[in-house]
């Protein structure tokens, strides 16, 4: 896959679709690109966040370890996907383990290349704002039910 | 220093001006005989007067004065007209040499005695900075002084042999030449001495303003050095505040006055000039009239006329240095008096308290007595306050930052000084310590310790290098140049120590010779948690192979095992260099080469110039290919580098082309879309462009199997067409062999590292981890991390890395009283805890005062101190 693929592939994530292409092109080109096997590991939990990825193949399983010990797939990332943006933008570890479910390839975007872009490219700054605001309003609305249901159990 | 030029010239030189003076005194007679010689040419043998007839007359005897009972000391020869001739001759041709040698001989001894007295300037100013109190220091802008020292003084080290020679030698000249013409003729005598008058006062007179107006150049040009430095060093706030338009309207505006003066000094200087060479022509025109008349009327012979026009000729000379040497003298005083007006100072520290030898360890307390002291603004830091403690006591200052705690670290290790109140250590007030005890007994760790442009080990043994202790073991003509150069050293009055000396203090390293140096260093390097820093230096340092043999072997050892572990994984992680096959992972540049270059000529960024390379591409027809492909990646480079700003980090980390070179490029596509040729020059920039692409990295898409191929080939051609003197500049992978130009990591992994496995980064660090441990290289390789080179003021260092030196170099130290003043503050709090721990374990029994952050723990230290507001806040 060459850089023109990539540019191809990531516009298809909702992030950079509006993105200017020589923008994109410059994205691809300063990251890293990696391919796994399924079962292999992108990032684990608690490991320091260096970087953000971009699934462009293949999918896989978000790992949570809970407090008894158990490992638990909270969430499966598909292809044209960006995560991991989270532990780097607020410069913590990981705080779930990312586990290849198919052969998967990916780019690796570096926490220097991912706060430059943040600045360089206004675009990309809003539409991450956009989907963290749409994550919060995710995680409102399940608090809010998580709290009625609560509420609703504490009256029995 | 003394305040007048002059009389430091006199009291630095007087034994060999005096001899120069001598010897000038000593050639006038010659001189005068040389005028006189041409007239007794002329008058007598060429015109004959006395040898009608052929008749001989005598020449060369030497009468003696009356007072001396008369008669001839040499009674002298008696010569026909054409002996005379040749005999005149040959005498004036002597003459013509020996007044040379004089000249010679007189300019070389000035030329010694200016440069011995330079050198001695040079080392007096900078023995001043050497000596300059702190609070002076602070005065001090670097690069306005450290070009005064280089570049200022040194026309006067030209002045110096002149200073006196040169009156005494030109005037003598002058005015044995002026004698010599009054003697001719009297009315002539007359003329040349009016004329010279007027060149001896009216241009000087017109030449004052033009010193003046060189002073201020001087000066401004200094403040222009001064700005240029602040610029550099302030760049990144400039960008910062977009003030570059500022600066750049400040640099105008000085320029501009610059200009100004300049070209005021070139007008004048011009006028000068020509009323100079006006008065000098016009002279003859005197003589050829006047004394043409007295020659016709009879009452001046022609050997006369022709023998004042030839010392007249001779005069303009002497007359004209004499003025600037006037000139350069008054600039000299003035330069003189600027350079030492700056580097003045109410106080100088006492050169007794420099003296080698070294001071008995540190006993008894450190006690604080009523001490005060204030910044420059007279802010008081520490406001009389008293307190004391053991010497060898483990003491943490403790308070919130700026009360108090920082001022009185500093002070201790008269970093500092008292407002009023003392400081005394074992007895002894500070302030009259000699620098061997503070500097050695003391270990003084502040914010920012300058770390030197020299590899780590010579940073970290600073410390200990007081004074020579053991002299250097010269032998054969080596001594004798040593010895001869430090009688040179004490005619200039510099430093009697020899740089190549053996100063390094064993002893403080707890060490008998040279050989334990590295392993007491790693020792204190461990402590202050530099460790694995400085073996990832090794790892990326440079290794000679015949420096260590045994090591070598370990390093090829590591290779071999390294290449055995790394196939066991699932992946490969590197992928291995191997002549018969492309590397992936490589480069197109470092395929062809398959090696590394040594020096310039096949560097990288050369390689396309090589006339061999180009041969080769041009043979196997890969030219053209190599073009497309260099024409892709600038294409793309240009695409997606153009919108962004020219400092942005993304050129240097990622782009192929620098900042200021893309609209090179840019153009140079234009022309190509727009099918126009481009210069051998520009092709070769395109194929540059080529050999910095590896697919695997860039994924560009632009390079196929046939191309590979193709490489490989030009590869092989290339190694066996390569001229035999060549090869020593490029070192060729091998194997079997330790490539002294790669890295140590390089080398162990013999390959490149294989892109888009993830944590291949990891998994070699784990292998090479393992592999170093068994084959004990660890050591070895931290040796090679020692000679890092820190580059200029320890930029090559992250400022963790920093701090950590300089805590390090203090250990070195081995002081009685370790004083870490805020030195580890930009790490984080863990690792200054555990560096904390680690030493106060190490010192058991051995004194520190560290100044602790807000919070940071104080359980482990005997005595706690707490300042707050600049007073103790109550000592626990």
């Amino acid at each position: 896959m060459t850089i023109v693929e990539e540019v191809e592939a990531l516009r298809r994530i909702p992030y950079f679709a509006t993105m200017d292409p020589a923008k994109l092109k410059l994205l691809a080109f300063t990251s890293h690109r990696f391919s796994l096997p399924a079962g292999g590991v992108l990032c684990r939990e608690g490991e320091p966040g260096d970087a953000a990825y971009i699934v462009m193949e293949g999918d896989a399983d978000v790992i949570v370890t809970t407090e008894d010990g158990r490992r638990v797939v909270v969430a499966t990332v598909p292809k044209n996907t960006f995560i991991g943006e989270m532990a780097v933008l607020r410069n913590v570890p990981r705080t779930a383990t990312v586990v290849a479910s198919s052969p998967l390839t990916a780019l690796k975007v570096g926490k220097d290349a991912f706060f430059q872009l943040l600045r360089d490219v206004p675009q990309f700054a809003l539409e991450l704002m956009r989907e963290l605001a749409e994550r919060l309003e995710d995680t409102t609305v399940q608090l809010r039910d998580a709290r009625a249901k609560i509420e609703a159990g504490g009256q029995d | 220093m003394e305040r007048r030029l002059f009389t430091y010239i006199w009291r630095h030189s007087f034994g060999e001006q005096l001899r120069v003076l001598a010897l000038i005194l000593l050639s006038l007679p010659f001189y005068f005989v040389s005028l006189n010689l041409p007239k007794l040419i002329v008058n007598g043998p060429i015109q004959g007067d006395g040898f009608a007839d052929g008749a001989s007359r005598t020449y060369f005897s030497v009468p003696l004065p009356d007072w001396l009972g008369g008669g001839h000391l040499f009674p002298g020869l008696s010569l026909d007209q054409m002996s005379a001739l040749f005999a005149l001759s040959f005498t004036f041709l002597g003459l013509v040499c020996v007044n040379g040698l004089f000249k010679y001989r007189i300019n070389v001894m000035k030329g010694r005695m200016g440069e011995r007295l330079l050198r001695r300037l040079r080392y007096e100013l900078v023995d001043r900075i050497l000596r300059f109190y702190p609070q002076r220091l602070r005065r001090v802008k670097p690069a306005e002084i450290s070009s005064m020292v280089k570049d200022e003084v040194e026309p006067l080290g030209g002045f110096v042999g002149e200073a006196f020679a040169t009156p005494a030698y030109l005037g003598g000249q002058a005015l044995t030449a002026v004698i010599f013409i009054v003697l001719q003729n009297p009315l002539l005598g007359a003329i040349a001495v009016g004329i010279v008058s007027i060149q001896a006062f009216v241009i000087p007179y017109l030449r004052r303003p033009i010193l003046a107006l060189g002073r201020q150049r001087q000066l401004t040009a200094r403040e222009l050095s001064g700005r240029v430095g602040e610029i550099v060093d302030a760049a990144a706030d400039i960008q910062a505040n977009d003030t570059s338009n500022w600066e750049r309207a400040d640099i105008t505006r000085r320029l501009g006055r610059i200009y100004d003066i300049r070209f005021e000094i070139y007008r004048r200087k011009f006028f000068v000039k020509f009323l100079n060479n006006f008065l000098a022509q016009v002279t003859p025109f005197f003589f050829y009239a006047v004394g043409g008349y007295f020659a016709i009327k009879g009452q001046l012979s022609i050997g006369q006329l022709v023998a004042v026009i030839a010392a007249y000729k001779d005069l303009p000379g002497p007359i004209k240095e004499l003025l600037d040497w006037y000139l350069e003298k008054q600039d000299a005083q003035i330069k003189y008096e600027q350079v030492v007006e700056q580097f003045r100072a109410d106080r100088l520290i006492d050169p007794a308290a420099h003296a080698p030898g070294d001071y008995a360890p540190l006993a008894n307390e450190v006690e604080v007595r009523e001490a005060t002291v204030a910044d420059e603004t007279g802010a008081r830091l520490l406001d009389a306050v008293s307190f004391a403690f053991g010497v060898t006591q483990h003491v943490a200052f403790v308070g919130p930052p700026g009360g108090g705690k920082e001022a009185a670290a500093a002070l201790i290790a008269r970093q500092m000084s008292v407002r009023s109140g003392t400081v005394v250590i074992g007895g002894q007030p500070i302030e009259g310590l000699p620098q061997s005890a503070t500097g050695r007994r003391i270990a003084y760790v502040g914010q920012d310790a300058y770390v030197f442009g020299a590899s780590l080990r010579d940073n970290l043994l600073y410390g200990i290098r007081n004074e020579p202790r053991c002299a250097a073991a010269h032998v054969g003509p080596a001594l004798a140049l040593a010895e001869a150069r430090r009688l040179e050293d004490g005619l200039a009055g510099n430093a009697p120590f020899d740089i190549e000396a053996d100063w390094l203090d064993y002893k403080a390293l707890g060490i008998e010779g040279p050989a334990g140096v590295d392993w007491a260093l790693m020792g204190v390097v461990t402590l202050a948690g530099l460790e694995a820093d400085v073996f990832r230096f090794g790892l990326q340092g440079r290794f000679d192979p015949e420096e260590a043999p045994a090591v070598t072997e370990r390093l090829l050892k590591a290779r071999q095992l390294f290449k055995e572990r790394e196939m066991t994984g699932d992946v490969d992680v590197v992928e291995p260099f191997d002549a018969a096959l492309y590397n992936a992972q490589a480069t197109i540049g470092e395929n062809l080469l398959f090696g590394v270059a040594i020096g310039q000529t096949y560097a990288p960024q050369n390689l396309a110039q090589n006339r061999t390379v180009k041969h080769l591409l041009e043979e196997s027809g890969l030219d053209a290919q190599l073009f497309t492909l260099g024409r892709g990646i600038a294409e793309t480079m240009v695409e997606i580098f153009r919108g962004l700003p020219p400092d942005h980090p993304f050129f240097a980390q990622f782009s192929f082309i620098a900042a200021a070179e893309l609209p090179l490029f840019e153009t140079l596509l234009a022309r190509l879309d727009a099918g126009q040729t481009v210069t051998p020059d520009q092709r070769a920039r395109m194929i540059g462009l080529a050999f910095s692409y590896s697919e695997a990295r860039h994924r560009l898409g632009l390079l196929d199997d046939e191309m590979r191929a193709k490489l490989l080939n030009v590869r092989r051609l290339f190694h066996e067409r390569l001229p035999q003197h060549e090869r020593a500049k490029i070192a060729f992978y091998d194997a079997a062999e330790y490539n002294e130009a790669a890295s140590v990591e390089d080398n162990i992994l013999f390959g490149r590292v294989v892109y888009g496995v993830p944590n291949a980064q990891a998994r070699i660090e784990q292998i090479l981890a393992e592999v170093i441990a068994e084959l004990g290289l660890k050591d070895d390789i931290a040796r090679i991390g020692l000679g890092f080179p820190c580059g200029a003021a320890g930029k090559r260092l992250a400022p963790s890395q920093r701090q950590r030196l300089a805590l390090a170099r203090a250990l070195v130290k081995n002081p009685d009283l370790l004083v870490v003043n805020g030195a580890l503050a930009v790490l984080d709090p863990s690792a200054q805890n555990e560096i904390l721990k680690r030493v106060l374990t190490a010192r058991t029994g051995r004194g520190v005062i560290w100044t602790l952050a807000p919070g940071q723990d104080a359980s482990a230290f005997d005595n706690v101190v707490g300042f707050e507001g600049g007073r103790l806040a109550g000592a626990a």
